[in-house]
């Protein structure tokens, strides 16, 4: 079927609806394929964006309906350029860098004292500025705090890469797959945090005893102290318009605006004062804005979509139990947790979607449960680590993620189990 | 360091030997990976840590010659610690090594996996020292009240 691919392309007029199915099936492999290989670092769009249009161009898509799914994930995807840009603009800010100061003088140069700064750092980082700024801002900078307090990195670093996904489970914001289901919940702003405070909580806990217990003899000893310094004047502003921007979030509740807008406007509040004073340039918010992968985003849910509707939803369906009873819940995160380990979270929250939201809303939470706390386990989708492995392997580096990923072994089925039950329960209090 | 003054004769040439994980910034890499095109434009997260630690392990390297008072050769490696420091071992006469385990008492647990494993793998002498005060001999924690061997019946 995929060697034939040519001729069904080429063979359009004539193609049966199986067919039409193999093809766009065949072009979202094709598509996921090269976003995990990423060939000389091309945009994951490169081949994504393409085959979107080629199932619109060959009418497997009608237009109406990829222009009505265009519409529907269109402030999913301005929402999540509004967070990306806001992240790079509170780290312009140095934002990140106070809370590295702020850590390094709060740990007073104990390990055990750093590593708990840390799980607040990272825990509010995550569920407010998304994974991304946890993984790619705050990991570094919490090596450099640990580095100049004389302190080991690991324990710090690992449970920085931890939280990132299993502390994105409060907000929409916290994470991409959050975004893309949040709209399906149908759930407010803060309804969704309120449902997902106890997951997220459960999560964070299980994570900080098991990463105490694994780095114990790594927590042990003293660094160095440092003083505590000043936050300056940029930081505390970024501080306050992400403070301002998580109360207009709470808000959208009660006035109907979009939160993707309040998003915006504070992306606008840090980056008007920030180009006027030429912090940052237009071309760098430009560059956070990403836009090939915004691109890559939309093409991949079009892709899934019409992939869903061929029959994968059919195979997908049986699979994801309704119902708000633990096991269901437990079932549907599982599978969510083979699936984001296997692929990547994104592309398995997208398949899963169209069947968790039939299942109802606490199947859609326990797939998010299953996507984000699960990746911890193989961290990229097991796919992206045999490929990150020959990355490495090809520059002669030796390959040492073995502890990492035993220490997503021991946290991941444990986390899985506790923000489950947490969400059994929280689902039950919160009607 | 002190220890190293102590007991090393004055006229002894001193080796720092400082191992930068590789670990640590490689999962952060890894975990960039992951991200697709979400890690931003220009910022490899473990190419800053890279160099973080390259700057830190500067740092450590001379205090440690400015505490000692005398010139040093230095070795900074890059990998598995443990690993690095036997092969960094090779062909000198003492290895001077400072417990890094629970250092509030005497044993059993003084020592970390990676001492553990330099001790036992070691290609020469070691002098092994308590960084800070060496804890009291009553510090040893007691024996266990359970019988070494299950009583007859």
């Amino acid at each position: 079927m995929l060697v034939a691919s040519p001729y069904l392309v080429f063979g359009w007029s004539v193609v049966s609806p199986a067919s039409e199915e193999a093809v766009a099936a065949f072009l979202l492999v094709a598509a996921l394929a090269f976003a995990v290989i990423r060939p000389r670092r091309l945009p994951e769009a490169v081949i994504a964006l393409p085959a979107a249009l080629l199932l619109i161009a060959l009418g497997i898509l009608p237009l109406r309906e990829a222009g009505a799914e265009l519409g529907r994930i269109g402030p999913t995807i301005g929402f999540l350029a509004a967070v990306l840009v806001l992240a790079e603009l509170c780290d312009r800010h140095g934002l990140f860098q106070a809370a590295g100061r702020m850590m390094a003088a709060a740990s007073r140069g104990r390990p055990k004292r750093l590593l708990a700064c840390v799980f607040v750092a990272g825990a509010a980082a995550t569920a407010v500025l998304s994974l991304d700024a946890t993984v790619v801002l705050l990991t570094p900078v919490v090596f450099a705090t640990a580095a100049t307090l004389r302190l080991r990195s690991k324990p710090g670093v690992y449970a920085s890469l931890h939280l990132a996904n299993s502390a994105s489970l409060l907000l929409p914001v916290s994470n991409l797959t959050n975004l893309l289901a949040f709209r399906a919940t149908k759930l407010s702003f803060p309804r969704f945090g309120l449902v997902m405070a106890l997951p997220w909580l459960a999560a964070i806990g299980v994570e900080r005893l098991l990463l105490s217990r694994f780095f114990a003899s790594d927590l042990q000893g003293q660094g160095e102290v440092q003083k505590t310094v000043a936050v300056g004047a940029a930081s505390t502003y970024a501080l306050v318009v992400l403070g301002v921007t998580l109360v207009g979030f709470m808000l959208t509740a009660v006035i109907h605006i979009d939160p993707a807008i309040v998003a915006a406007a504070g992306a606008v509040l840090l980056a008007g004062p920030a180009l006027a004073r030429h912090r940052v340039g237009l071309g760098t918010l430009v560059r956070a804005v990403d836009i090939p992968f915004l691109l890559f985003v939309a093409s991949l849910a079009i892709l899934v979509r019409v992939v869903s509707a061929g029959g994968l939803q059919g195979i997908i369906s049986p699979l994801v139990p309704g119902g708000t009873s633990l096991w269901s819940l437990l079932a549907v995160a599982g599978l969510a947790a083979v699936l984001a380990n296997i692929l990547n979270n994104l592309p398995a929250i997208l398949i899963l979607l169209p069947a968790a939201s039939a299942a109802g809303v606490p199947a859609i939470l326990a797939a998010l449960i299953g996507v984000n706390v699960g990746a911890n386990l193989t961290y990229v989708g097991s796919l992206a680590t045999l490929l990150w492995r020959r990355l490495l392997r090809e520059r002669r580096v030796e390959l040492s993620l073995g502890e990492f990923l035993r220490l997503g072994t021991l946290t991941v089925p444990a986390t899985l189990l506790a923000s489950c039950v947490a969400l059994w329960l929280s689902v039950r209090i919160i009607r | 360091m002190d220890a190293a003054t102590e007991f090393l004769p004055a006229e002894a040439e001193i080796t720092l030997i400082h191992v930068i994980p590789a670990e640590v910034p490689e999962a952060a890499e890894a975990a960039a990976f992951g991200l697709w095109g979400r890690r931003q434009v220009n910022r490899d997260a473990g190419e800053r840590m890279q160099a973080a630690a390259e700057e830190a392990a500067l740092d450590l390297l001379t205090a440690a010659e400015a505490q000692l008072g005398r010139k040093t050769s230095r070795v900074s490696r890059r990998g598995r610690v443990e690993q690095e420091m036997v092969a960094a071992a090779e062909g000198i006469d003492l290895l001077v090594v400072a417990r890094d385990g629970d250092r509030s008492r005497l044993g059993p647990r003084s020592l970390g996996p990676a001492t553990r494993f330099v001790v036992d793998h070691a290609p020469c002498a070691v002098l092994l020292v308590w960084p800070e005060e060496t804890p009291e001999v009553s510090s040893i924690p007691p024996l266990p009240a359970r019988p070494l061997s299950p009583p007859r019946p």
